[in-house]
């Protein structure tokens, strides 16, 4: 009895395991796939645009045409406004998420200059707090390859990245603290960096 | 070894501040930095940066001896540096780079350790404080040297005084006479390759200090291997909890 209840027990224990074991780990292993998956493809975008020879003005344009598809940037926007996010009105915000993912595109896409005559790879992708981190490798002629990291996320329902870290350097702590000068620069006013956001 | 070392770097550290969460900022002299950071800044505009320009134009690859003999004659520090943390495999290496660019590589301008693998186990006497565990202490922005903290600024004074490479007797007499000149011609070659990266950070940010600052931390964290691990929700923030 003692023997049948403890093994009934220990069966019903095992299921259960099972279960959640195969309900967690297709969920996980999902999630790092798809992230690996976003991180391949916008790989392989760049590379692409690096490989096509195009005048460098051409792929600075592509570069940020590539930002915009893959990165989250209502997300990365809002982040960089820190606590004023909570004071501006939704209209506010609205303008300045249009505002921020033009100027962040451009600014990066620029970056991306950098990765001319290169290749990145990815290498690795694992479970993070906050998503999952993929891990790539920058390749130059000449120079020491080095690594770059995208968090990626499906918060918002699909996989997106919201940070690019470069050997350690955050773009989103970078972000934040520019877009915080630049309110200190205009007294606070957020219209005034909207603005003058858009036109840069 | 290790204490005695320690005993003799500590005065110089007497001055550092407590160590600041792996992931903050520790900027207790921000207005003395911020001044240093304007005079680096003008230097950069009066000097290197125009330098820098020139050396950009150079045919590719030109200027690469002079920046591969300043890293030979630095691998004499950079292999005590590795004893001192007990990296033995990394002073191997240094090491025999070092005999093999100062003789097959012609004083250290051709790099053929490179090619067969030997790549430089970069580190310096910040690094061995780090291994010792020294905290980071304050950030500092010096004089022509840029960013730095507490902890990497007493490393530079110490890498300065401990380099053995003059006291070394079987050194070429080139390879220790123009060490420091290669060195300078290094920092002008590196300014024209960062050309526009550097220059987006001094100039075209709305707050080129507090860049500078976040930029130098987390790389300089990084370089260091104080790589967080997959479970620190510190590094790994979550901006969609923010937000919310």
């Amino acid at each position: 009895m003692t023997v049948l209840t403890t093994r009934r027990a220990f069966l019903a224990h095992g299921a259960a395991l099972a279960l959640a074991a195969s309900a967690a780990a297709p969920a996980l292993a999902q999630d790092l796939t798809a992230s690996r998956a976003l991180v391949d493809r916008l790989v392989a975008d760049v590379n692409a645009v690096i490989a096509s020879g195009q005048p460098e003005d051409a792929m600075i344009g592509q570069f940020a045409q590539i930002f915009q598809a893959y990165a989250d940037a209502p997300t990365i926007a809002r982040y960089s406004l820190g606590a004023d996010a909570r004071a501006a009105t939704p209209d506010q915000l609205a303008r300045y998420t249009q505002a921020f993912s033009n100027y962040v595109a451009q600014k990066y896409g620029s970056r991306f200059r950098e990765f001319i005559g290169g290749a990145v790879q990815v290498e690795d992708a694992r479970a993070v707090p906050n998503g999952v981190e993929v891990q790539t490798t920058a390749i130059f002629v000449n120079e020491a390859p080095f690594r770059v990291d995208f968090w990626v996320s499906e918060a918002t329902g699909q996989p997106k990245f919201f940070n690019i870290i470069i050997e350690g350097v955050n773009m989103l702590l970078s972000e934040r603290t520019e877009v915080q000068a630049m309110l200190d620069q205009r007294g606070g006013d957020l219209d005034r960096l909207i603005s003058d956001l858009s036109r840069m | 070894m290790r204490r005695l070392a320690q005993l003799l770097v500590l005065p110089i550290l007497a001055g550092c501040t407590a160590a600041p969460p792996p992931t903050g900022i520790n900027d207790p002299y921000e207005g003395f930095n911020r001044q240093v950071h304007a005079l680096n800044k003008s230097m950069d505009r009066a000097v290197l940066r125009p330098l820098g320009r020139a050396a950009a134009t150079a045919p590719e690859g030109s200027l690469q001896p002079v920046v591969n003999f300043s890293n030979n004659a630095g691998l004499p520090g950079a292999v005590v540096n590795n004893l001192l943390q007990g990296d033995l495999g990394g002073a191997g290496t240094n090491t025999l780079r070092f005999v093999v660019n100062t003789t097959v590589g012609v004083l250290g301008l051709l790099d053929p350790a490179g090619a067969i693998g030997l790549k430089e186990a970069e580190t310096d006497f910040g690094e061995t404080l780090a291994v010792w565990g020294v905290p980071e202490g304050a950030y500092l922005e010096l004089p022509a040297f840029g960013p730095s903290t507490e902890r990497d600024a007493a490393g530079r004074v110490v890498d300065f005084v401990l380099d053995p490479l003059d006291r070394l007797g079987d050194v070429p007499g080139p390879v220790q006479d123009y060490a420091f000149p290669a060195k300078v011609g290094e920092q002008v070659v590196e300014r024209g390759q960062l050309g526009d990266v550097m220059d987006d950070v001094l100039y075209n940010s709305a707050d080129s200090y507090a860049q500078a600052r976040l930029i130098y931390l987390q790389n300089r964290r990084y370089e260091l291997g104080q790589t967080p691990s997959a479970t620190d929700e510190d590094y790994y923030f979550n901006p969609y909890e923010e937000s919310q």
